[in-house]
């Protein structure tokens, strides 16, 4: 259980460690703080979007623990201890991932604010299934809303990640 | 035409990707000042009240609250995106006309605290009577949105052209339907904000924002402030599709909160707010009388529209125009009457969405032309392709259209779709529907009266030659014009697109441009940008010419390498040509300024529609239909456009899917729904009905051969003209599948459902 420090007017914060991308951060944040803010607003990472914070549009997408969530229905508290990978952990040291390569060279990416959320999402789908079919691609980012791209060159941009083909004829 | 370029129709990577895909891309609202203070807007709870006492002294005295402003502390200058019609202030002083309407607002140290300080401002309203269905908004007794605006007529249009009376006495056979669509709105995914902030006199705004230009011009003359003295700086946007178009409370409130504290400011809508600012599609009851002769051939058209405009004018002058001016595009006819009452309601503001006014009157008229050929036992693609427009044909409203391929799309759309095949042999609950469309490659003139060019550009080449900047005040919202941009000035420039960088767009650094709307961009700022890097090309080739010593004739200059055309060998690097220059010569720099040409007519009204071109688009669709439920499945969607010549073939198609997409949407699912207080019921992605990766069909998507000979290598628009056929596609295909016609939209499961249900009571009525 975390400490809590409790201030002159009553309110209490709670004393959590995130690892985030790797990065242990020991931070004081209030019980209803969400996840999304708190990495946004408190760790500066603000590749994690925010669209509705209702969890409707999936912008806002983080892997806890390997599994993607919507971080606007996750208290920061409730991440205390936990592993989580944002999209600022998804490329190491400068070399982009599959997923990102792909994206980029089959003009996947419009506005770019539903990316890091798509990404993550069809990241966590590939390690837990390297080879998914099209309606997998389509069911396992289908909590990620895209308005730009009616999710035509996404679903192609998994596949061919997932067929190790992250650079399309056309090109 | 010479096919030979090295950068331009080539599907180069997105400029931007890299920094989109890494999360490392900042929007306005992952922008943090030192210092910088949180800026909520306080909405009205009712739709039509006049407001009798605002008491902010809780407020005031609440910790961490720095400013809490109302009407009295700002501007009273009424404003607005269409300068006929500025009806809006900054907060309301008297009443409040729709639930959200702008009330006061307030600066605090965090986001919690502006929560806590907006419950405590105290407003007193008086409710009104407020005008919620924009069908009986003109009637006897109603009451009044802006007491000077008499029957809450905002804009009325009566335009006739040839003789429609005698045309529609003579034709062959007549037909009247009538059609009603509904309020749909943008939902761009990255909600809107802005930062404000101050240096002395001067105001500096990071906005999510279309057109920074216009940003710059409405805010400065709120103001009362020199244009110079206005910064708008626009990060990256993550959509707009029409809905960040014009300048809202938050650049406005912003901007008072941040000189009242001297602090920066950062204000932002959440998801309901955007809904409630709005500025989506209007609403609209559409009838269409249409007279053909025995062939089908369309002899006059008349279209009688009423569009229910909320509580605002923003854009809505031009998307009335809009609707009527684009209907005579995609089919030749000489006789046409268009009239349109666009009224108030106490609902939030309509304005310009994708598509802007066309979408809807095309549901309608596609629909309607459907009807028409069953009447006559016409094929649909037939009718279509008897009225098809030929290039180098002018509508009956005055536009000239160049290129136009609308009879190929068509053509081609039959044949890819397998149209005839599938039209003898589809079983009944599966159908197959057609639909055109035709949209505007930018407006013919700008929003506000101005003789200054539509866009301009600058490129500077480094001072070594291994990078060249192009400064533009254009705007990527998604649709890739950076890219696309950068492509062209490196064409252009006998550059390599590797070694381009862009700067876009900073009202302080980049030149003018009108910004991301009635899809102008790859067009006019394309335009500007090629004279800016021709103009580079010819100093970097005069430079050579006395390198090399050879006349400026017998150079050329492509993919970085300078050349001449007749000796073999004879080659220097762009590079190194560009750091002579600059030892020589000083910076090596090109610009470009793009001004249309005088376009239209004289009558009222004329500019509206006014385009240097026209795209042109076919779309077929083939739905399956449960006959128990009316649940409607999309089997696949084919679209053909003529869009001139492709820059960026994966970008243009990513334009078609999206665009198709938002109009499947709008088509089927998508409404924003009132109770009846007019307070919204489903301000919300997800019960708004957002479509999902699960709900999308197979698309193909096709261009034909085209070239536009005013354009800058021929382009044409591409963002907003396929969102224009899906509506009456979709409308199309569920006719075919069923034989029931759905008139109004969205064309839901249950209205679906419905429709069939009184089609069995009917045929079980006339059997009895
Ligand atoms: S912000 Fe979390 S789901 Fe939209
Ligand atoms: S790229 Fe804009 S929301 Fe997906």
């Amino acid at each position: 259980m975390s400490q809590v420090l409790t201030d002159k007017d009553g309110v209490k914060r709670y004393l959590i460690t995130l690892n985030v991308n790797g990065d242990a951060h020991t931070i004081l944040v209030k019980g209803n703080a969400i996840l999304t803010n708190v990495l946004r607003d408190q760790l500066d990472l603000t590749g994690t979007k925010k669209g509705c914070e209702l969890g409707d549009c999936g912008s806002c997408t983080v892997l806890l623990d390997g599994k993607p969530v919507d971080s606007c229905l996750v208290l920061a508290v409730e991440a205390d201890g936990r592993e989580i990978t944002t999209i600022e952990g998804v490329s190491a040291n400068g070399a982009l991932d599959a997923i990102q390569e792909s994206m980029i060279n089959h003009a996947a990416v419009q506005c770019g604010y539903c990316t890091p959320g798509m990404v993550l999402s069809a990241k966590a789908l590939l390690t837990r299934n390297p080879h998914p079919t099209e309606p997998e691609v389509r069911e396992a980012i289908a909590g990620n809303l895209c308005r730009c791209t009616g999710y035509v060159h996404i679903v192609e941009a998994v596949l061919a990640a997932s067929q190790g083909r992250v650079t399309p004829d056309d090109h | 035409m010479s096919a030979n370029y090295n950068v331009i129709g080539r599907s180069v990577p997105r400029i931007d990707g890299p920094e989109k895909v890494t999360g490392a891309a900042k929007y306005t609202g992952d922008l943090k000042f030192p210092n910088m203070l949180f800026g909520k807007i306080l909405t009205s709870p009712h739709a039509h009240a006049r407001i009798i006492s605002i008491d902010t002294s809780e407020a005031e005295k609440l910790p961490g609250v720095k400013a809490v402003i109302t009407h009295k502390d700002v501007p009273t200058l009424k404003y607005g995106l269409s300068p006929a019609r500025w009806d809006e202030n900054i907060f309301c002083s008297d009443k409040v006309r729709f639930v959200g309407d702008k009330v006061a607002a307030v600066a605090c140290l965090d986001e919690d605290t502006c929560y806590k300080a907006l419950k405590l401002i105290k407003v007193e309203f008086e409710e009104l009577p407020a005008v919620l269905d924009f069908l009986h908004a003109m009637d006897e007794g109603q009451p009044l949105v802006h007491e000077e605006y008499e029957r809450n007529i905002n804009t009325e249009i009566h335009q006739e052209f040839g003789d429609v009376e005698k045309a529609l006495a003579e034709a062959h056979h007549v037909r009247s339907d009538t059609f009603v669509g509904q309020r749909t709105y943008q939902s761009p995914i990255e909600p809107h904000s802005a930062i404000s902030m101050w240096e002395g006199e001067k105001l500096t705004i990071y906005s999510s924002t279309q057109s920074p230009h216009y940003f710059q011009h409405y805010i400065a003359r709120e103001f009362g402030m020199p244009m110079g003295d206005v910064r708008i700086i626009k990060p990256y946007l993550g959509g707009g599709f029409g809905g960040k178009l014009e300048p809202t409370g938050l650049e406005f409130a912003g901007a008072v909160l941040a000189k009242l504290t001297g602090r920066p400011v950062r204000t932002f809508y959440d998801r309901a707010e955007m809904f409630a600012h709005n500025r989506g599609r209007h609403a609209q009851h559409m009838e269409i009388t249409t007279g053909v002769d025995k062939d089908g051939k369309i002899l006059a058209v008349k279209a009688n529209f009423i569009m229910d405009g909320g509580a605002y004018t923003s854009l809505g002058i031009a998307s009335a125009y809009y609707a009527g001016a684009l209907l005579p595009m995609t089919y030749e006819f000489d006789n046409y009457q268009f009239d349109m009452f666009r009224v108030y309601t106490n609902l939030p503001a309509c304005g310009a969405q994708r598509g802007h006014g066309a979408p809807q009157p095309k549901y309608a008229f596609e629909s309607h032309l459907d009807n028409v050929a069953a009447d006559l036992g016409i094929d649909p693609m037939d009718i279509r392709i008897i009225n098809a427009r030929r290039p180098d044909t002018v509508t009956p409203n005055d536009f000239k259209v160049n290129s136009c391929k609308m009879r190929e799309c068509l053509e081609r759309a039959r044949v890819i779709s397998d149209w005839d095949e599938k039209k003898k042999n589809l079983p009944h609950g599966r159908g197959i529907g057609v639909a055109t469309g035709s949209f505007v490659t930018g407006a013919g003139y700008p929003i506000y009266r101005t003789d200054l060019p539509h866009a301009a550009a600058f490129i500077k080449v480094h001072e070594d030659g291994t990078a060249a900047t192009l400064y533009t005040g254009s705007v990527d919202l998604g649709q890739g014009s950076d890219t696309v941009l950068c492509q062209m000035a490196a064409e252009a420039m006998g550059y390599r697109y590797e070694q381009m960088k862009i700067v876009a767009a900073d009202t302080e650094i980049t030149p003018l441009d009108f910004g991301a709307y009635a899809s102008r961009q790859t067009y006019m700022s394309g335009a500007a940008v090629k004279q800016a890097g021709e103009e580079v090309r010819k100093q970097v080739l005069d430079m050579a010419s006395s390198m090399l010593n050879l006349p400026v004739d017998d150079l050329d200059c492509e993919d970085g390498i300078v050349f001449s055309k007749s000796r073999e060998g004879k080659s220097l690097t762009f590079q190194e040509v560009a750091r002579k220059h600059f030892v020589l010569k000083g910076p090596l720099l090109g610009k470009g300024a793009y001004t249309p040409p005088k376009l239209g007519g004289s009558f009222k009204g004329a500019a509206v529609g006014t385009s240097p071109a026209y795209s042109f688009g076919a779309q077929v669709g083939e739905v399956s239909i449960d006959k128990e439920t009316g649940e409607i499945t999309v089997v696949g969607i084919w679209d053909v456009h003529d869009c001139g010549k492709v820059i960026n073939p994966r970008l243009l198609h990513g334009q078609v899917h999206g665009a198709l997409y938002m109009g499947m949407g709008e088509s089927v699912w998508e409404e924003v729904l009132f109770d009846d207080k007019g307070r919204i019921k489903n301000a919300e992605l997800a019960n708004y009905r957002v479509l999902t990766a699960m709900d999308m069909p197979p698309i193909q998507s096709e261009v034909v051969d085209s070239y536009e000979p005013s354009g800058p290598w021929g382009v044409k628009e591409i963002g907003e003209g396929a969102t224009n056929p899906t509506l009456g596609m979709f409308s199309n295909a569920i006719f075919d599948a069923m034989g029931v016609r759905v008139n109004s939209l969205p064309l839901t499961y249950e209205k679906v459902w419905r429709a069939l249900k009184e089609k069995r009571e009917r045929e079980a009525a006339e059997k009895a």
